[in-house]
């Protein structure tokens, strides 16, 4: 990763629907060239805090500064800055892509002679080079997806937001977009992503932020993150043969054991003792040890721990 | 704003202009309201009016085509755009929500004096004299604004289903056609009447089209431009604001 000054600054950011406050008083930033995740469970204001971010919706307290343009200030150069895909965007189905294409290359100004060039690469590079004379009315769902990260790239932003932008989609075009997603960040780009994919996040992300009921609860690396959770250590032990899981439940610095022939997944209190009693276990047994594993904590762990409790 | 960023932003007005003729002149309620309903209500009006001088129905012709187009594109568009769910991709780009609104005045404008050509050059053919041609054509101009600028109005509540704005865009846009002039003079009409009157846009145009064609005008001219004008400005104005306080509602 390279990183480099602050790309998207945010400070004491607020957001109040009636009663309720969606985002409260929350501080982040994300630096160029970084991939910065933002996770939550529903309704915690990760789309709230992204309609903010690109000057959708405007924020009750707090400020948002976007490649140093102040959003509410300022907000003509600072979305020029971006590319957005928002969850629940379309493209406009009575158009065709390319002249999807064209209108986002008019309304963020792009040279006309410059944004046929750039039309024809990105509908290559997306896939959708043989349907863009067809309405997109006949576009699948991954295939207007692809459209609208087009359309938010056509002006080379230096900062991409996407929010959910994989959600629902197949197979081919989640690979399509991460592989994607993966290629500007190393040309560059700085990418503000909110996802429910955890692997996706741990896959992509240089740092992520979870935010919970409106306030954020963490902010480091996935790797980081992995680290701070406290549990019960598991070890995952494969045996030559079936062997009788209460006898090595029994023993010194295991808490429980489950599974059945002779791979078992053993709950450690204590992972040194454990892994002793597993080795002289089967030695007792005249038993094989064929695999052992420690898998650290995922970031699904992660996240759930931080969010326990919500919906 | 700098002269250069006003620039920039009337160039994307034009784009949003562009985009909405492509996408809503074709659309279900626009045609509706704006082509087929003045349509068969000048037909009433003709049979119900036999013994009407031809430049009397011409002008009612004119006014009614102009009210009716420019008020039948702008009320679809908020709403279609926000259940359609593209409005939120024109919030996050670099585009103003007053030039956002100017774009989709400037369709529904284009519209409004595209079609109001049609009964003009039907004056023609049935040998009505248009005796001030200069006038006509800046109250259709004028009136092409405000109009479309009171579409755009009317839009501003909310909700998200075009149907609804439509219904409420009739009940406002009826009542308007009755006490303007169109189908009784406004000269004929009793005292609370020709109060209600003088508060339409569409009774100052009315009497452009009359004084064109040469009938009996009930306000001077110069009158009606201004009020056409300051009509224009202020539902401009308005629209402008109020979009901006309730788009970030529809998403």
């Amino acid at each position: 990763m390279t990183t480099g000054p602050t790309a998207i600054d945010v400070r004491d950011l607020t957001k109040r629907f009636g009663d309720t406050v969606a985002v409260d008083r929350i501080s982040f930033d994300v630096r160029s060239g970084e991939i910065f995740g933002f996770l939550g469970p529903n309704g915690a204001g990760k789309t709230t805090t992204v309609r903010m971010l690109t000057g959708v919706v405007r924020p009750d307290a707090g400020t948002v500064r976007v490649m140093g343009y102040d959003i509410v200030c300022d907000p003509v150069p600072a979305k020029q800055q971006m590319g957005v895909v928002p969850e629940t965007a379309n493209a406009y189905l009575d158009l065709t892509g390319r002249q999807n294409m064209l209108l986002a290359a008019d309304l963020y100004g792009v040279p006309r002679t410059r944004a046929e060039g750039r039309i024809q690469e990105m509908l290559a590079e997306l896939g959708l080079s043989d349907r863009q004379d067809h309405r997109v009315h006949g576009y699948s769902k991954g295939m207007r997806q692809r459209l609208i990260l087009g359309m938010a790239l056509l002006h080379e932003p230096p900062i991409l937001f996407l929010d959910e932008p994989t959600s629902g989609l197949d197979v081919q075009s989640t690979r399509m977009i991460i592989a994607m997603l993966q290629r500007l960040n190393e040309a560059g780009t700085t990418i503000f992503l909110t996802t429910h994919n955890m692997d996706e996040a741990n896959q992509l992300c240089h740092r992520v932020g979870i935010i919970r009921r409106g306030r954020i609860a963490a902010i480091d690396t996935p790797e980081r993150l992995k680290k701070t959770i406290d549990r019960i250590s598991v070890i995952l032990v494969g045996f030559d043969r079936r062997v009788e899981t209460e006898m090595l439940a029994a023993l010194p610095g295991i808490d429980g054991v489950t599974g059945t022939d002779g791979r078992c997944r053993v709950s450690a209190t204590d992972i040194d003792t454990a892994i002793w009693s597993i080795v002289s276990f089967a030695r007792s047994q005249g038993a094989r040890i064929l695999s052992l594993d420690t898998p650290a904590p995922t970031l699904d762990e992660v996240f759930l721990s931080i969010t326990a409790g919500e919906g | 704003m700098r002269s250069g960023e006003i620039a920039g932003q009337l160039r994307r007005s034009v784009v949003i202009a562009k985009k909405d003729i492509r996408i809503y002149y074709v659309k279900g309620p626009v045609v509706i309201f704006g082509l087929l309903i003045p349509f068969f209500l000048f037909l009433a009006f003709t049979v119900g009016n036999r013994f009407a001088s031809l430049p009397f129905l011409v002008s009612g012709l004119l006014a009614m085509t102009l009210f009716f187009t420019a008020t039948a594109v702008t009320p679809v568009i908020f709403p279609w755009e926000a259940q359609a769910r593209t409005l939120e991709r024109l919030a996050a780009a670099p585009i103003t929500i007053p030039a956002l609104v100017f774009g989709d005045v400037l369709a529904s404008l284009v519209f409004g004096v595209g079609i109001t050509l049609v009964p003009v050059g039907i004056a023609f053919a049935l040998g009505v004299v248009v005796g001030h041609p200069a006038v006509l054509l800046a109250g259709i101009l004028l009136g092409a604004v405000c109009f479309s600028s009171l579409g755009t109005l009317l839009s501003v509540p909310p909700a998200n289903a075009p149907q609804n704005i439509m219904m409420l865009s009739s009940l406002i846009k009826f009542p308007l056609v009755f006490i303007s002039g169109i189908f009784i003079p406004v000269e004929s009409l009793p005292v609370w009447g020709r109060l209600i009157a003088v508060l339409s846009p569409l009774t100052y145009f009315t009497d452009i089209a009359r004084y064109s064609v040469g009938e009996v005008n009930a306000f001077p001219i110069a009158l009606d431009i201004i009020a056409l004008a300051g009509f224009a400005f202020l539902f401009l104005l308005v629209a402008m604001t109020l979009h901006a306080r309730t788009l970030p509602k529809r998403l």
